[in-house]
């Protein structure tokens, strides 16, 4: 089928982006999203023109590498991860707008390159249980209740694309930062640091320049992993403790 | 006549030991090593300075452990996060020897699945202390808030995995290597903000700095602003995973790649049992010339599904309307006992067989049916969605098709490699000062790696066994610093800075991409399931003539100085060929079929894998040399476990 | 741009805290509010003794209209902390949404949720509508400044005056409205805010239905009587 891509290209940081159209002429509906984008590289690279930098790496949906925004969406029409669209879900003669993910704590790097350094210093800042190696305590010394451990769980599948970032109109990372801190302070393990995390957690994200939540609900529903909403409740509710505690 | 042949692509150099592995009673040997080996004062840690290359579940957990000991850690990932390396993407589960079901499980049948698993090409000492540490490993990730699966009572779940008879799994659904990964990414993280990690994401390691026989630092590039950085420290650890895409099409990821094993390779390290590499029968096949990567299913589905293909070859019609008695459901014809449970290299090559006797199905006849039909029959819609429901939606997501409603279709694909840098029993590679942890290395697999055990090596590696062993060699340390202008630093520098302007002057009119399509073709048809000498000699014909068009006609856009995927490709294809020919040259020279090798010309009666212990039963230790590769021989020796020929009939 | 860590006492996470409890209690208002006002239905006896109990209630320990100023404390305090929470977080919001060129993304696709719009535009020019509109309402109806229909000390009267000029009534019932959509979001909002959701999504969430029941009250309770006296059935 024959697809009409506009695409965000911008050199670098400080240069000005723009939208630019390209026309693909044989996209196969078992592409990829990201093969089609292989194969306008291809094209582009032999035509002596610089091919559209993104980033990409497992292709399976698991290393959260890859993300853009397709026609104003994250990660496109579907619930899933960027790699693991395929050109099947739009038609002959679409024409698709493809940006990078847009906030202020993810500068554009180049193209559809963002920078996420942010995510990893939210985690830097108290997302971690202090465990140093051989320390461990014998491994079912203390049961989970199995509940626990699910939602824990739930809240841990989060891949750290970003997509939750991209759809707030708020930029916030407020789902990334909740799934996180539910993540840890379901767990036993997770409570003796778990008004510390947060609160650093908090501080960090702020300091990030992420957006404030206002509970709109567009992360959990472009999460491609179905994140769900309340754990940034339960985040709000684990830093009231925190700070009312002397 | 063929020893001639074959002695034309190598010569045959020393035999090699490892001398660090202490003797006496197996069970005894790591503590002895641990007992035996130096230690470093506290105060002086933070003195000595280490570089790890990699943050999936080996690089990170070294990285955070050395951290937390108080040395002074630098990492590299090519990565923008070093929670994205493609350990994460490992779905199926870690084994360790819990006996936590009471089944009879033990450290020592851990060990005697490993090596036998490994077809009997690992070493006993490595694998033995795998297994010892594997239920330390478990622990250190509960304490870490990994969300493993739990029973109602709160207790940690396993399974059963890859044909042992113990259940000794612990997953976390389908996403183990995530949870794992993200395990590790905090405690690394953690030490990255108490300052004894510094972090570089979007580095690549382009060469290894050797000063005085050492290894003492790397060369490596900013992604993002294509600055050629130096990088010095008293040690170097790499830990940078496998090298299963020099067949472009595997499961790895798509930056995965070999650059730093093979540039430390060129600097005298030497590459062990390169042809080992592990093809799964169970990914999704390729459905055209696009096709950018493949995509695993969980081997579980062979509990329930049938396979087949149809009896006639160039077969068209659609699967439902094909009958029952014109279908060939031929591993329950072949292995009656075993059936669709064969192993991942019978299955393999089972697949390929059919293939190539053209009753493939679907795009291209490179693929053959699972088919669930029968178990819906037997269990109900329900419970095969229970059980397999995530998998099938997976399938459904990227062929299209419903596999509720008609057979899935498989083939094989490349997954893992057990073939890597050679390293002693300290991890260090025969390059002082270098030293390999996980896939990256080649040690404790043999042949084949058993389901389940990537991500306890890699783990082990990293949390257990390599801070202890490095640390024997820091105690002798900190070492003389290195000025950016040492002589050597100059010449590794000035050498990345060459290539790198080599490939952005030579302008030609290939794609890297298409280079390393064709490579990866090339590697898959004489050097994937099947192998023989014939086609291996005309794969390194192949290879070398590819190699030389390669640096005369590949074109590489844009500049060094920013962002440049294309140009991190080009260096990644470049170290490829070199590899692959290296890959072939080794699987030429054994010739005897093991594990995931398998060479056609050794095979019993009925076609199955035939092993040569008597020649062959050593670690193929290839030394680089500008003409032909140097092949060091360490032989194996089995004091514990008996060598016996497998047996699936 | 990484900037300084603030203590999370003052963290967006806290201002959301500011920004629902003081909202919270301008709905309890509201809904005593919207009490009061269905007592016109009792004649105006009955309304201007209540009119004149409310500023009586307490005595002799409250001082004349005690209550009502500790009420109409309250609630300025209210109004400029939520207010200024509102101003604070929209001015972080913006820049954290990494505009470029005006615009955050550029597709004419705008593939903007339902709820994304509905929520930011009516708490936002919903919000500056409902200041505009307390500020003329208690110009009419509290200090009796602005009289359309005709100035009178009887409470009741005032209102029966105002509301008898259909576009008082008009204007009046925009305002309601802009109050009910507000609160529709506001509520579930704050209460989530203050960590009761537990659901994993929006439309899964007790809180939603509570928040339309309770906003759609409120905006019913307050509609009735100026339509009722508009239509001539009171008054």
């Amino acid at each position: 089928m024959k697809i009409t891509v506009r695409i965000w290209r911008q050199k670098n940081a400080e240069a000005k982006g723009t939208m630019v159209s390209y026309e693909l002429d044989e996209v196969d509906e078992n592409m990829s999203f990201l093969e089609m984008l292989d194969v306008l590289n291809e094209k582009l690279t032999l035509e002596g023109e610089e091919p559209v930098a993104f980033d990409s790496d497992c292709r399976e949906g698991i290393c959260g590498s890859c993300g853009v925004v397709i026609n104003g969406e994250a990660h496109g029409p579907e619930v899933t991860t960027t790699c693991q669209l395929h050109m099947r879900t739009f038609k002959d003669g679409d024409v698709l707008d493809i940006e990078p993910w847009r906030a202020g704590a993810f500068p554009v790097i180049k193209d559809l390159v963002v920078d996420r350094g942010a995510f990893d210093r939210i985690i830097a800042a108290g997302g971690y249980i202090t465990a140093p190696t051989g320390s461990a305590p014998e491994a079912n010394s203390t049961p989970v209740p199995k509940e626990d451990a699910d939602r824990a769980f739930e809240a841990a599948t989060c891949i750290s694309c970003g997509a939750c970032v991209a759809a707030c109109p708020n930029g916030s990372a407020m789902l990334f930062t909740a799934a996180k801190v539910a993540h840890l302070g379901l767990l036993p393990q997770g409570q003796p640091e778990r008004d510390s995390r947060v609160i650093n957690m908090i501080e960090q994200h702020d300091a990030e320049g992420f957006g404030s939540c206002t509970n709109i609900g567009e992360c959990t529903a472009a999460c491609p992993k179905g994140i769900p909403l309340d754990v940034i409740s339960r985040l709000n509710r684990d830093l009231m403790g925190a700070l009312a505690k002397p | 006549m063929t020893e001639q042949m074959i002695g034309d692509y190598h010569v045959v150099g020393n035999e090699i030991h490892d001398t660090a592995a202490p003797s006496g009673p197996i069970e005894k040997r790591w503590d002895e090593r641990k007992f035996s080996a130096k230690l470093v004062n506290p105060a002086n840690r933070r003195k000595l300075h280490v570089i790890i290359v990699g943050t999936g579940l080996a690089g990170a957990s070294a990285a955070a452990t050395l951290g937390e000991a108080g040395y002074n850690v630098t990492t590299f990932c090519y990565q923008d996060s070093p929670r994205r390396a493609h350990s994460i993407a490992a779905q199926g589960g870690i084994n360790a020897a819990k006996n936590y079901r009471n089944d009879g499980d033990s450290i020592y049948r851990l060990f005697y699945d490993t090596v036998k698993g490994g077809d009997f090409r690992a070493r006993e000492s490595n694998v033995y202390r795998l297994a010892q540490v594997s239920v330390n490993i478990i622990d250190q990730c509960v304490a870490q808030g990994v969300p493993f699966a739990r029973e109602y009572g709160g207790l940690l779940d396993n399974r059963s995995f890859g044909g042992v008879q113990v259940s000794r799994t612990f997953y976390a659904r389908g996403q183990t290597g995530q949870q794992l990964l993200i395990g590790a990414y905090q405690a690394l993280e953690r030490q990255i903000a108490a300052g004894t990690v510094t972090m570089n994401t979007r580095h690549e390691m382009l060469e290894l700095i050797m000063v005085d026989g050492r290894a003492r630092g790397v060369i490596v590039r900013d992604l993002v602003t294509g600055e050629i950085e130096t990088h010095t420290a008293d040690a170097v650890v790499l830990a940078t995973g496998g090298y299963g895409n020099v067949f472009f099409l595997s499961t790895n990821a798509m930056g995965s790649n070999v650059t730093a094993t093979w540039r430390a390779h060129r600097k005298g390290a030497y590459f062990a049992n390169p042809c080992f590499t592990q093809i799964h029968p169970t990914c999704i096949p390729v459905s055209g010339e696009y096709q950018s990567k493949l995509t695993l299913m969980s081997e579980s589905l062979r509990n329930d599904g049938r396979i087949w293909v149809p009896k006639k070859a160039g077969d068209t019609r659609p699967a439902s309307e094909i009958p029952e008695d014109e279908r060939d459901y031929y591993l329950e014809r072949i292995y009656p006992s075993f059936g669709n449970l064969v192993p991942r290299d019978i299955a393999s090559r089972a697949a390929k067989y059919q293939c190539d006797a053209g009753k493939g199905v679907g795009p291209g006849g490179l693929g053959v049916y699972l088919d669930f039909a029968d178990a819906i029959e037997r269990m109900g819609r329900d419970a095969v969605e229970a059980k397999y429901g995530n998998l099938f939606d997976m399938y459904a997501r990227i062929t299209g098709e419903d596999p509720y409603s008609e057979p899935m279709r498989i083939y094989p694909a490349v997954h893992y490699t057990m073939g890597g840098l050679w390293v002693d029993y300290d991890l260090q590679s025969n390059l002082t000062g270098l030293f390999v942890a996980g896939e990256a290395n080649f040690s404790d697999h043999g042949a084949n790696r058993l389901g389940a055990s990537a991500l306890m090596q890699g783990l082990a590696d990293g949390y257990f066994v390599l801070p202890y062993t490095i640390a024997n060699y820091l105690a002798d340390g900190p070492f003389e610093k290195i000025a950016d202008d040492h002589p050597a630093v100059v010449e590794a520098r000035e050498a990345v800075e060459e290539r790198i302007n080599t490939f952005l002057s030579i302008n030609g009119t290939r794609t890297v991409d298409s280079f390393h399509k064709e490579l990866g073709q090339i590697m898959w048809d004489y050097c994937g399931m099947e192998r023989t000498e014939e086609g291996l000699m005309k794969a390194i014909q192949l290879i070398r003539d590819l190699k030389a068009e390669f640096w005369t006609n590949v074109k590489v856009t844009g500049e060094n100085e920013e962002l440049n995927q294309t140009l991190e490709r080009a260096g990644r294809v470049a170290d490829f060929f070199e590899l692959g020919e290296l890959m072939c040259i080794d699987a030429l020279d054994r010739r005897e079929s093991c594990g995931g090798h398998f060479r056609a010309e050794s095979q019993t009666e009925d076609g199955e894998a035939l092993r040569d212990d008597a020649n062959f039963a050593y670690v193929s230790a290839w030394e680089y040399s500008d003409d032909k590769p140097i092949l060091h021989k360490e032989p194996l020796e089995y004091e514990y476990v008996e060598m016996k020929a497998r047996s699936y009939k | 741009m990484i900037k300084k860590r603030v203590p999370a006492s003052r963290s967006t996470v806290a201002t959301k805290y500011a920004m629902a409890v003081s909202g919270l209690i301008m709905v309890s208002y509201l809904i005593l509010h919207m009490y009061g006002n269905l007592k016109v239905f009792a004649g105006q006896q009955k309304f201007d003794e209540y009119s004149h109990h409310i500023r009586t209630f307490g005595e002799p320990i409250l001082p004349y209209e005690g209550l009502l100023w500790i009420i109409r404390v309250a609630l300025v305090a209210s109004i400029v902390v939520h207010t200024w929470a509102a101003i604070t977080l929209w001015r972080r919001n913006r820049a954290a949404s990494g505009y470029q060129g005006g615009k955050r993304y550029h597709t004419s696709k705008g593939a903007r949720g339902f709820q994304r719009s509905y929520a930011s535009f009516t708490l936002r020019w919903g919000g500056i509508i409902i200041i505009l509109f307390v500020v003329y309402h208690l110009l009419h109806l509290t200090a009796n400044v602005v009289a359309p229909g005709g100035a009178s000390d009887s409470p009741y009267e005032r209102v029966v005056n105002g509301f008898e000029i259909w576009w008082v009534t008009v204007s009046y019932t925009i305002a309601v409205l802009a109050v009910g959509l507000h609160l529709w979001h506001g509520i579930w909002s704050a209460l989530t805010t203050l960590g009761q959701n537990y659901s994993s999504t929006r439309l899964r969430s007790r809180l939603t239905p509570l928040s339309w029941f309770v906003s759609a009250v409120i905006t019913i309770g307050f509609l009735l009587p100026p339509w009722a006296i508009l239509l001539g059935i009171t008054g």
